[in-house]
């Protein structure tokens, strides 16, 4: 059976396989993850679409292709009588790309890397495949056998790693290793002379690796370096290419802030009020509605009743048309070891307290698994972004396109503040509003935040 | 000699050793006017009479527990579970007492207990159970599953000569779909020994009763792709054959276990750890297992298919671990 790159979504047309979970040879269940992918939206998990046994990987880690394409083939269970018999088992075996141990393997290599060419716009750069070799020769460190190779391999005194393997996924089985011994001891000293001529990717490793090129391509434009090249590499360094998930953050945000006039205004909240109620009642909460309680929902609704006071900050701007939206669409950014994603709390508008707070869980919770639908992160009208919760007093984002506005959160914490001509010490978040220009004003986004400051100051909505 | 059926086989054992001893008696649910559920009785006890052919209640404890006493007595009762799924009704006789007798009062129980097993007939999840793991896992006792026609009737006269009580399995599914010829006259096959139903290089495929069938038809058609399987019949599940389990895993370096039991706890994972245990360094694949699943045995035809393991099945597994 083929298994295709998915379409994630309708808008998606290209994919970029970033890990393959399974190696050909390896056994697998139907809906186990096989591989990860990388697209416009959302990294993702794809499960395997049969059982059986991943026979041939057709796409390699790195490379885009568009939808559709066939990246691997499954052996289904039961079928394929023929596949099994010893003698085609050998070709295939050569064709595998980590299964560097076999010196002709170099000779054979398929001409995958022309594919990419006949892709209209290459989102990796062909730099990113320099860091390869290193990684294919740390995958042959451990050779695959079995107990029994192992100890015929000891009692041979024969180097496994100069015994070509053709069993599943590359493994040097028991009659690899007969035909070794019976292959005469001269195989075996042979390469123990020279150990050095067929297995050209043990050479020593590469000194500091070349600037890489400039990546071209339309879809690159926005990445394009503010300096000349030369004038970054100096001194001592490393060259890291970007993930996907990197360059379409990058961007991204090249393109918000080039399309997007920014403007940012400051708020000061009073959230003592909602501290307390989330201090009284946050076990209580946890235990009831089974979901943490965070200040996040607080925000969200907040935002939202700002959002319906004022739509235009609830917009979109296509060319000279402005898009006011009916849902409240709350993307929320979260915060990845690997990235930064904005998963999408649909309908806002529709959802009490308790429903926005376990939406926002649940999405934050999948977004770091790498379990987000690409529909969960389309379709935001409005964003929030959470710099308070890595300490920043407050910070001022970069509009989420195409949404009009963005409200940044602030780092909670006591601060004495006058109240009545007296001090006091209350707890206080910094809220920021990026917003557009185009479409909203000051008047308009200051009277927006006035609207949230005023629910989060006076709160007053049942959280349970 | 024409070919006769299991069933033939496991009857002409108990009339040869109620003739041959007189110690010998047989007690079960319809054992006697009606000759058993599956007929496997008839005619013991016009030949035998009631004293030695006993109809008994429906009290699967009371059959364990009087023919417990009875070999206290001196008696080498045969007991009939009428289907082999009611063995669960007298677990705590055969556990606690008729295993534990000889170890706890130095008092040897030479019993037997037998009765019709596994599934494939479509008797549903109370007619077609394999209970042997439970007795596997308790000393003091032997258990015997056996394929064939002459393993049955040479199996069954050991066990009734056995001073130790034994749990005799009789697959209902080869009652009588197996027939052989077997010799005439008075033969026993030893308790403890597994048969080399098929000799082979690539792997080795162990499995025991209807699978043992299974077995061999996989490794026919296995033949075919060039793959050469071994297949041993272990016959006896307490106590394992090792030897000829270890002997056969270092020839061949790779291990398919059959078995018509539900996975988890199933004789595979034992002889899967005493392979590891004892030929670790001969193997040159994972030791694989085509088991039913973990459910009941289902009533619905075509679910009952699926939930048993087949020749397809095993093939594919094999072609699996020939790959390694």
């Amino acid at each position: 059976m083929e298994v295709v790159m998915p379409q994630m979504g309708e808008s998606i047309f290209e994919g970029t396989i970033t890990k393959w979970l399974k190696k050909p040879g390896d056994k697998i269940d139907r809906d186990e993850p096989l591989f990860e992918i990388s697209t416009d939206k959302v990294d993702a998990e794809i499960p395997s679409p049969a059982a059986g046994v991943l026979k041939e990987v057709k796409v390699n880690e790195g490379q885009t292709v568009p939808v559709q394409t066939v990246v691997a083939v499954i052996e289904v269970d039961g079928a394929g009588a023929q596949a099994a018999s010893p003698a085609p088992a050998k070709p295939q075996a050569a064709q595998q790309p980590p299964v560097a141990a076999q010196p002709p393997a170099a000779g054979q290599r398929k001409p995958e890397p022309a594919k990419p060419a006949t892709i209209p716009a290459p989102p990796i750069p062909a730099a990113s495949k320099a860091p390869a070799p290193p990684a294919a020769a740390a995958s042959t460190e451990k050779i695959r056998s079995s107990p029994l190779v192992k100890r015929m391999a000891r009692e041979h005194n024969i180097d496994l790693s100069q015994v070509p393997g053709t069993g599943a996924g590359g493994r040097v089985s028991k009659n690899d290793i007969l035909q070794a011994i019976e292959g005469g001891g001269a195989e075996g000293a042979e390469a123990g002379e020279a150990p050095s001529a067929p297995i050209p990717f043990r050479a020593p490793a590469a000194p500091p690796p070349p600037p890489p090129p400039a990546t071209g391509g339309a879809a690159m434009a926005a990445l394009e370096t503010a300096v000349p090249r030369e004038k970054m590499y100096f001194g001592h360094y490393e060259v890291q290419p970007m993930s996907v998930m990197r360059q379409r953050i990058a961007e991204h945000m090249v393109l918000s802030k080039r399309v997007s006039p920014h403007v940012y205004s400051v708020d000061e909240v009073d959230v003592t009020g909602i501290a307390a109620v989330r201090a009284k009642n946050k076990e209580k909460f946890e235990q009831t509605a089974g979901t943490k309680l965070t200040f996040m929902p607080f925000f969200v609704r907040a935002a939202v009743e700002g959002l319906r006071a004022y739509p235009t900050v609830n917009a979109s701007v296509d060319g000279t048309n402005v898009v006011l939206h009916k849902e409240c669409n709350i993307g929320i950014a979260v915060a990845l070891d690997w990235g930064l994603i904005v998963p999408v709390v649909k309908n806002a508008e529709e959802k009490n307290f308790l429903g926005i707070a376990r939406t926002i869980n649940d999405l934050a919770e999948r977004a770091r698994a790498k379990k987000l639908k690409p529909d969960e992160v389309a379709e935001s009208t409005f964003s929030i972004t959470n710099p308070g919760v890595f300490g920043g007093l407050f910070g001022l984002p970069v509009i989420n396109q195409p949404n009009v506005a963005i409200l940044g959160v602030g780092a909670i914490e006591k601060r004495p503040v006058v109240i009545d001509d007296a001090i006091a010490i209350r707890s206080m978040v910094y809220l920021t509003l990026s917003y557009d220009h185009r479409v909203v004003d000051g008047a308009a986004a200051h009277q927006f935040m006035g609207k949230v400051k005023h629910t989060l100051e006076n709160w007053t909505e049942a959280i349970l | 000699m024409a070919a006769i059926t299991m069933l033939e086989g496991i009857r002409q054992a108990l009339f040869e050793e109620m003739d041959r001893d007189p110690a010998v008696v047989t007690l079960g649910e319809d054992i006697g006017v009606y000759g058993g559920a599956f007929k496997v009785s008839e005619g013991l006890l016009a030949r035998f009479g009631p004293e030695r052919v006993i109809d008994t209640p429906i009290s699967e404890t009371a059959i364990v527990g009087a023919a417990c006493g009875m070999s206290y007595l001196g008696l080498r009762p045969v007991a009939e579970m009428q289907f082999i799924d009611f063995i669960a009704c007298c677990f705590n006789q055969v556990t606690n007492f008729v295993a534990k007798s000889h170890y706890r009062w130095g008092a040897p129980v030479p019993m037997v207990l037998r009765g019709p097993s596994g599934g494939g007939v479509h008797g549903g999840p109370f007619h077609s159970a394999n209970p042997e793991m439970y007795f596997v896992h308790t000393p003091g006792l032997k258990v015997i599953y056996p394929s064939t026609v002459y393993d049955a009737k040479g199996l069954l006269k050991s066990a009734i000569r056995d001073n130790n009580p034994v749990l005799f399995f009789e697959h209902k599914f080869l009652y009588r779909r197996v027939k052989e010829e077997i010799p005439a006259g008075d033969f026993t096959v030893p308790i403890g020994k597994a048969a080399v139903r098929r000799e082979g290089r690539d792997m080795t495929i162990l499995s025991y009763a209807a699978m043992a069938h299974t077995a061999l038809e996989a490794a026919e058609r296995l033949a075919k792709e060039g793959i050469d399987a071994e297949v041993i019949d272990l016959r006896t599940l307490l106590p394992l054959d090792r030897e000829t389990i270890l002997s056969s895993l270092k020839k061949t370096n790779k291990l398919l276990i059959v078995h018509e039991d539900t996975r988890t706890g199933g004789i595979a994972g034992e002889i899967a750890a005493i392979v590891c245990e004892g030929a670790f360094e001969d193997l040159d694949g994972p030791i694989m297992r085509v088991t039913a699943p973990d459910t009941p045995v289902p009533y619905s035809p075509p679910l009952e298919e699926r939930f048993l393991p087949n020749a397809e099945k095993v093939v594919a597994a094999a072609r699996e671990l020939a790959k390694y």
